[in-house]
């Protein structure tokens, strides 16, 4: 039942060298640089997106993901989500707002697959790059590489599926739209939403706790994931695999790395989700076939190489 | 193009060539060779680590969880981001078998 989460709000992205992370989120993917901070933190936005910036990358010693935020409805809901988090025994720490540059105060959370979250209300609204408010064009012209419409998802690797799935279904509303399960019938995988798309945040059942295994952007079409597959020869990406097909969720995809090592996808298409849809299960036997329907084998890297 | 440095790998008894400016496994990459696993080839991942036994070489940035200072001092060090200035003896660490269960 929805509890007033909107979407994806932002994702905070560790890079090794801020540099050449910026020439590929930029050139490459596409993004476009909205700010930086005394931190030395760089803020990105893709075109489609009418806040601020959705993607915050962080110069460090090692690659991963600091955090992933979801954006509420508003104060109110912020207000019940925290008291309700705190009722359900999660400890919620403050983050001030304007910590990160135009943005509203945010309550953040670890769940117990060891990734921290964040919630918030507010952030400047300074609407879709480069087009009108009024009569706005279909698209805006200079954009660059795979020209990235939105921030869309993040997979996440890590233990206590269950622990986890409790506090983003109970509490914080999100449905589950697909699983995969093994013979005994535990979930090793979970794709959650709170909206028609087939995730907004997912998990993978894995030892070690609060590994990042990608962040996913969306694009318009097929031709898009293959134009961005000639992007990624022409400027020696390193890549993962495709373009292919997935059987979750059914979206076309591309998986690469950033110059850090921290994975990247962009895909199209997919199924759509209402929450009357029962889940979607896939079997942990035909796994291969679940993550690269063609193929219909898994590439031991999409399951080991994490940061 | 130069003729490249010569890397030794004890643990095959092979050896390849990797150009000047080419990180160690993207020349193994492009041979075909399987020396070390593949991984996201920046740096991020510690899949593809190797000692280096012998040899002098350049490093980029890679993450300090595996490849800690201590351990690159000694060697230790990932092949995507290393960039040999003269031949190089390696020796290539038995990987202990991926976790594909999770």
């Amino acid at each position: 039942m929805k509890k007033g989460v909107m979407r994806p709000g932002h994702v905070q992205i560790r890079v090794l060298d801020m540099d050449e992370a910026l020439k590929h989120y930029t050139d490459l993917l596409g993004l476009i640089e909205t700010d930086r901070d005394d931190q030395g933190r760089v803020y990105l936005k893709a075109w489609s997106e009418v806040d601020k910036f959705s993607v915050v990358l962080r110069e460090a010693d090692e690659p991963g993901c600091d955090f992933m935020a979801f954006k509420v409805l508003n104060e109110e809901v912020l207000v019940q989500l925290e008291k309700d988090l705190v009722d359900y025994g999660v400890e919620v720490e403050q983050v001030p707002a304007e910590e990160l540059k135009d943005c509203g105060r945010r309550v953040r959370f670890t769940v117990p697959s060891g990734h921290a979250f964040e919630l918030f209300a507010d952030k400047l609204y300074t609407g879709k790059w480069g087009l009108a408010s009024v009569n706005p064009e279909a698209w805006p012209r200079g954009l660059r590489g795979m020209k990235a419409v939105r921030f869309d998802h993040c997979l996440f690797y890590g233990p206590e599926l269950a622990a986890t799935y409790d506090i983003f279904v109970n509490i914080l509303g999100f449905d589950l739209a697909e699983q995969v399960l093994d013979p005994e019938g535990t979930r090793v995988a979970q794709f959650l939403t709170v909206s028609m798309k087939e995730h907004d945040v997912a998990f993978i059942h894995h030892e070690e706790k609060g590994k990042f295994h990608h962040a996913s952007f969306y694009l318009e079409s097929w031709e898009g994931v293959l134009r961005a597959a000639d992007l990624i020869s022409m400027t020696d990406t390193s890549i993962d695999i495709g373009p292919t097909r997935h059987g979750l969720t059914h979206g076309t995809t591309i998986y690469f790395f950033d110059p850090s090592g921290n994975r990247n996808e962009v895909f199209s298409g997919g199924d759509y989700f209402y929450p009357d849809h029962k889940p979607v299960t896939w079997k942990a036997e035909d796994l291969g076939k679940a993550i690269f329907y063609h193929d219909r084998v898994l590439n031991e890297r999409f399951l080991t190489v994490l940061t | 193009m130069g003729m490249g440095f010569q890397v030794f790998n004890r643990t095959t008894g092979g050896h390849f060539t990797c150009q000047e400016g080419q990180s160690v496994l993207k020349a193994m990459e492009q041979r075909g060779l399987k020396c070390v696993p593949v991984g996201c080839r920046g740096g991020g991942c510690g899949f593809c680590k190797i000692q280096v036994l012998e040899g002098h070489f350049e490093c980029g940035k890679m993450s300090k969880r595996h490849a800690p200072p201590e351990a690159v001092e000694k060697g230790e060090v990932l092949a995507c981001r290393i960039y040999p200035l003269t031949d190089l003896i390696i020796e290539c660490p038995p990987q202990p078998a991926a976790d594909v269960a999770s």
